[in-house]
């Protein structure tokens, strides 16, 4: 299929469901940059928003929508940027689409990362290509009169996203690598206090792993920020409906609840996260949870 | 225009499509995408006694055309459910077919009896009693594969249910003989059946050798499990023709992710017809099915959705 993007669905006020034509598919490193023409999807987003796009084409037997965090937006293109690294089947098929192959898209999705009144400084720090959002919120920040430094981590160079490019919209950049084959080596934790302190940053937005984003509360927590984190937790549809992406959040009213991450996150305060949960690619309810399951379980 | 309007054990509906419990949350979530009102009746995610986290993560698993689920019935609780989600569903027109459980007969009987004393009570056209959830602690130990226990619950919330509101006993297709199951929950006052709810299923995970679901197993649904619908309405409508069991109207749920999906379980006995995991890869799926369903009927030249109803079974091709 070719041609313009067309809506699926009814669209509400704050999202839509479009087909999107890919306009543009580039490697970038490990991962596969996308530019598709998704306009109502591209007026209503906001940094920190995401997308939920269907895969495998009309006769698929994957069935779940995969989700992106939104790399990019032009509003007046009409265009909508990911960032896709190819995991499995359905993220491979992804990759593999080329100019004028159509992604069946929903979004913008989950809430924003919330923003500064202006001026201050702020550190956003970005694990693999969970660093696609945050070249977006450096320009809005900046545009806010906040001095933005942002800090990317890997495993390896390859697998960094956006060193260039932070480079062109941050006041400073640092990057770390497990294996030192790009900046400092080691975890972004490492060089995390040090760029707080110098910076005097009041806000720290961070995506990428639960490990880093906890990691990262902990440093702002530390350095008397706050921690905005986006988290990448597995969704089947994105929109609220399945309730498989739960985790354990604080609420107002500061009791624990097993909330959905794609319509109360992706954005979390940190230290609203029960990161004690967490572990060993599970996440358990907290016993002192709403509802949690007595002695005998759910 | 083809007659959509579809008849449940008195309950009329201007058509035969449902969302499928658990799969739509409580209506705000599609409400962003199509208006819920447009359904014949929007079925609500099963609310117990008390709210309940659910289980922990990973509660999913994609699986060939299909998933696995171990949610673990996470909800708000009946209180909630009364007292904000069911206005909700009131406020915007939706016609509600309200499903339930809970840990005994008498906690199902009790949460039937709460519903009903919301404000927003005249807007529950029926009650699914989910008999039928494999996500809870005695798993394998669901109502629905005892015909005495199946019996003992719908019992309990016929007798807390007036008269006029019909009760639909949700099935669990995990068991030896359907018709026997069905029997007992019609004898003991069902007014009909939803068929299926989803089949015990199980991943694992060989990277960590470790089972994929944090709940070990979970719930097979979507159009891998269609055929399985298809057979157990079928199956049950047989036994209504041959009056093995009295005749009552069956709800279909299963797989059904288009048209031509709702017509197959329309055909094999199904009165109305639940979306369930399609609304997951399209949130307008529940009205995109009704919309090509009745396309169908109409290029087929039915009159009315009824005319379809069990038309596969010999006993209405010979009429």
């Amino acid at each position: 299929m070719s041609g313009a993007a067309y809506p699926v669905g009814v669209s509400a006020r704050d999202v839509a469901h479009e087909r999107a034509p890919v306009r543009s598919s580039e490697p970038a490193g490990a991962y596969q940059h996308l530019v598709v023409a998704a306009p109502a999807i591209a007026a209503l987003a906001r940094p920190g928003q995401f997308v939920a796009a269907t895969v495998g084409g009309a006769t698929s037997g994957m069935l779940l929508r995969r989700s992106f965090s939104i790399h990019a937006v032009d509003p007046d293109a009409g265009t909508v940027e990911v960032v896709v690294a190819a995991h499995a089947a359905g993220t491979t098929w992804i990759t593999e689409r080329r100019i004028d192959d159509v992604l069946d898209l929903v979004g913008p999705l989950g809430q924003a990362f919330p923003l500064p009144d202006g001026g201050g400084a702020a550190v956003l720090v970005g694990g693999g290509y969970g660093s696609a959002p945050l070249f977006w919120l450096a320009q809005v920040l900046r545009q806010r009169g906040v001095h933005v430094e942002i800090v990317l981590g890997a495993a390896s160079a390859d697998r960094l996203f956006g060193v260039a490019l932070a480079a062109e919209v941050a006041d400073a950049v640092d990057v770390t690598t497990d294996d030192g084959s790009a900046g400092t080596r080691g975890w972004v934790s490492d060089v995390l206090p040090e760029v707080l302190a110098r910076s005097g940053a009041t806000d720290v937005y961070a995506c990428g792993p639960m490990a880093m984003l906890r990691a990262v509360t902990e440093a702002a927590s530390a350095a008397g920020a706050a921690a905005h984190v986006a988290v990448e937790e597995a969704m089947a549809c994105g929109v609220g409906v399945c309730m498989t992406c739960v985790m354990p959040v604080i609420g107002a009213d500061g009791r624990t609840r097993m909330v959905r991450a794609c319509l109360d996150g992706p954005v979390f305060d940190g230290d609203r996260v029960r990161w004690d949960a967490f572990g060993d690619g599970l996440c358990r309810v907290p016993d002192d949870a709403v509802g949690a399951p007595q002695a005998g379980g759910h | 225009m083809v007659d959509l309007s579809t008849t449940l054990a008195g309950a009329t509906l201007p058509n035969p499509l449902m969302t499928a419990s658990g799969c739509a949350a409580n209506g705000k979530e599609l409400h962003r995408f199509f208006d819920i009102s447009r359904l014949g009746a929007f079925v609500t995610k099963t609310v117990m006694p008390a709210p309940r986290s659910g289980r922990g993560t990973p509660r999913m698993a994609e699986t060939p055309s299909g998933m696995l689920n171990s949610i673990g019935l996470q909800g708000p609780g009946i209180d909630a459910f009364a007292d904000e989600d069911l206005p909700w569903l009131a406020s915007v027109g939706a016609r509600v077919l309200a499903s339930i459980a809970g840990g005994t007969p008498d906690e199902f009987a009790q949460v039937a009896t709460r519903l009903l004393s919301s404000p927003a009570a005249a807007s529950v056209s029926g009650i699914e009693v989910n008999i039928s959830c494999p996500n809870v602690a005695s798993r394998g130990l669901v109502f629905a594969i005892d015909p005495l226990a199946s019996a003992a619950v719908i019992a309990a919330v016929r007798a807390a249910v007036p008269a006029h509101l019909p009760v639909f006993a949700k099935l669990s297709p995990d068991v030896t003989d359907l018709v026997t199951i069905a029997s007992a929950c019609l004898g003991a006052g069902a007014d009909g059946l939803t068929l299926i709810n989803t089949t015990l299923g199980m991943a694992i995970d060989l990277d960590r050798m470790r089972p994929h679901l944090g709940g070990i197993t979970g719930g097979l649904s979507g159009p891998a499990i269609r055929p399985i619908a298809v057979r157990a309405i079928w199956q049950v409508r047989a036994a209504m023709f041959a009056e093995r069991i009295p005749t009552a109207p069956i709800i279909g749920v299963g797989g059904v992710a288009s048209g031509r999906d709702a017509l197959e379980l329309a055909a094999a006995g199904a009165s109305a017809i639940q979306v369930g995991t399609a609304t997951f890869n399209d949130p307008e799926a529940p009205v995109r099915v009704l919309d090509e369903l009745a396309g169908l009927l109409d290029e087929r030249g039915y009159a009315a959705f009824a005319d379809v109803v069990a038309a596969a079974h010999p006993e209405r091709r010979r009429q």
